[in-house]
């Protein structure tokens, strides 16, 4: 009953308490970039989800095999193993998307989020458990795309779920997008482009400071590199001048 | 000569890496509070970019002839981070001081999005040698003036009153966003140069 109950655990932290964008600020760059509609968003999250959970189970069934001094490189084959595959089948079934991804589809291979849950949770945790915390931490991320898309596609081009009909259609169904009357006709086109990706990011992020704050929880801090998941190998590669360190003496100072 | 100082201007102004495309937002948001690390950050990126793609540019020549062209990103991530690695290495061995000034922003540019995202791009758009290069080193200047313009704004920041909620990483995102809508005035400049 204990073991069911912290896997239910491992799931929802990465929802809300620790969610990988609005809490541990990583992914920041994916996060920006494809939150321009709610298609791209969902699109980019589940591409996403898919190879964090898949990589974080292949992880977790090598760990004892990965020497620990080489573990980052194994990490970024398996992942970009994954990433290939997932790139491949969106080309194949879902073009529509692949050019609204565009460039970000591959870069999921350097999405901190993934290297970021190899490292600190399916390096060194169970099977079922990295399963759960990949899904968790997916699902996670794709809600704090979603919330980020909601804002930018109705207020910045006045539809939502723009071009839906693309993605549903790969299982047979049809789907359409949603025109706001009174904004189709005239959005607020910088919260669309790049600015606004920036204000809308930040605006949702003091949101969840301040309903962090209400609860008692330290809000969310950017430390030096502290939150990059390379800090702790890079403290690998050279003891003295490490990144890791010097997060820890830029939060002195 | 002018398509080169195109790319080159269109990659720092109006297709800046940082502030109109989304890559590299962690050493920007992460290492830009102080002047003297952003600027040694991002001289470290410039010369990655450059080193890697002048690396992948002939491997990629290599895949698409051997019809392996779907092996790009895994062959891409693998072969800069090995160049990384080597880099560091040769430089401390032989240029101390290159290295003391450039080796510890090594490691943390391997995953950074900007440099993979840099040497896709580059095939995407399908450049040649000379334009890749010119388009990868545009972009780490690129990279090198947000940085710079960005560690100025944050400085000012420290010294603010602001909201509670606020402070901290939310209004870093604000000024970003100011600092990327005066970037958008940029759009049409290069094109409007150049004639084209």
């Amino acid at each position: 009953m204990a073991e069911k109950k912290s896997l239910g655990k491992e799931f929802s932290k990465g929802l809300i308490q620790e969610n990988p964008v609005l809490r541990l600020v990583l992914g920041t760059c994916p996060t920006l970039a494809t939150s321009t509609s709610l298609t791209s968003a969902i699109g980019m999250g589940v591409a996403a989800t898919i190879v964090l959970v898949c990589s974080n189970v292949v992880i977790s069934l090598l760990r004892k095999i990965i020497p620990s001094k080489i573990r980052i490189p194994a990490y970024i084959v398996v992942i970009a193993s994954f990433v290939t595959i997932v790139q491949m089948l969106v080309k194949a079934f879902m073009p529509a998307l692949d050019s609204a991804l565009g460039v970000y589809l591959p870069l999921i291979v350097v999405n901190c989020i993934i290297l970021g849950r190899a490292e600190a949770f399916a390096g060194k945790n169970s099977v079922p458990a990295s399963f759960l915390d990949g899904l968790g931490m997916g699902i996670g991320f794709t809600f704090a795309l979603m919330v980020m898309a909601t804002i930018r596609e109705s207020l910045g081009s006045g539809t939502l779920f723009d071009g839906i009909g693309d993605l549903t259609s790969v299982f047979g169904i049809a789907a359409h997008g949603i025109e706001i009357p009174g904004l189709v006709n005239n959005p607020i086109g910088i919260l669309v482009a790049a600015p606004g990706g920036f204000l809308v990011f930040g605006l949702v992020m003091a949101l969840a400071n301040k309903i962090a704050e209400g609860k008692g929880k330290p809000k969310a801090e950017l430390k030096g590199c502290g939150n990059c998941p390379m800090a702790k190998s890079c403290s690998l590669i050279n003891t003295d001048e490490s990144c890791d360190n010097k997060a820890k003496e830029e939060a002195k100072a | 000569m002018s398509a080169f100082l195109m790319i080159f201007l269109t990659a720092i102004l109006t297709e800046n890496y940082i502030l109109c495309q989304f890559l590299g937002i962690c050493p920007f948001l992460g290492v830009s509070k102080k002047l003297d690390t952003a600027v040694g950050m991002s001289v470290a990126v410039i010369f990655v970019m450059a080193l890697a793609t002048a690396v992948t540019f002939p491997i990629n020549t290599l895949l698409v002839a051997k019809d392996l062209a779907y092996l790009q990103t895994i062959v891409f991530i693998l072969v800069i981070a090995a160049l990384v690695q080597f880099v560091e290495i040769v430089l401390k061995k032989f240029i101390p001081s290159l290295y003391q000034a450039l080796g510890i922003y090594l490691p943390l540019i391997t995953t950074n999005c900007a440099v993979l995202g840099v040497v896709l791009l580059n095939i995407q758009k399908e450049y040649g040698f000379g334009q890749s290069m010119v388009n990868s080193i545009g972009a780490g200047v690129g990279f090198l003036v947000a940085m710079v313009m960005f560690a100025g704004v944050r400085e000012r920041l420290e010294g603010c009153d602001i909201p509670k909620a606020l402070k901290g990483l939310p209004i870093t995102l604000i000024a970003a966003s100011l600092v990327s809508l005066s970037f958008q005035g940029f759009a049409g400049v290069v094109q409007g140069i150049f004639g084209a």
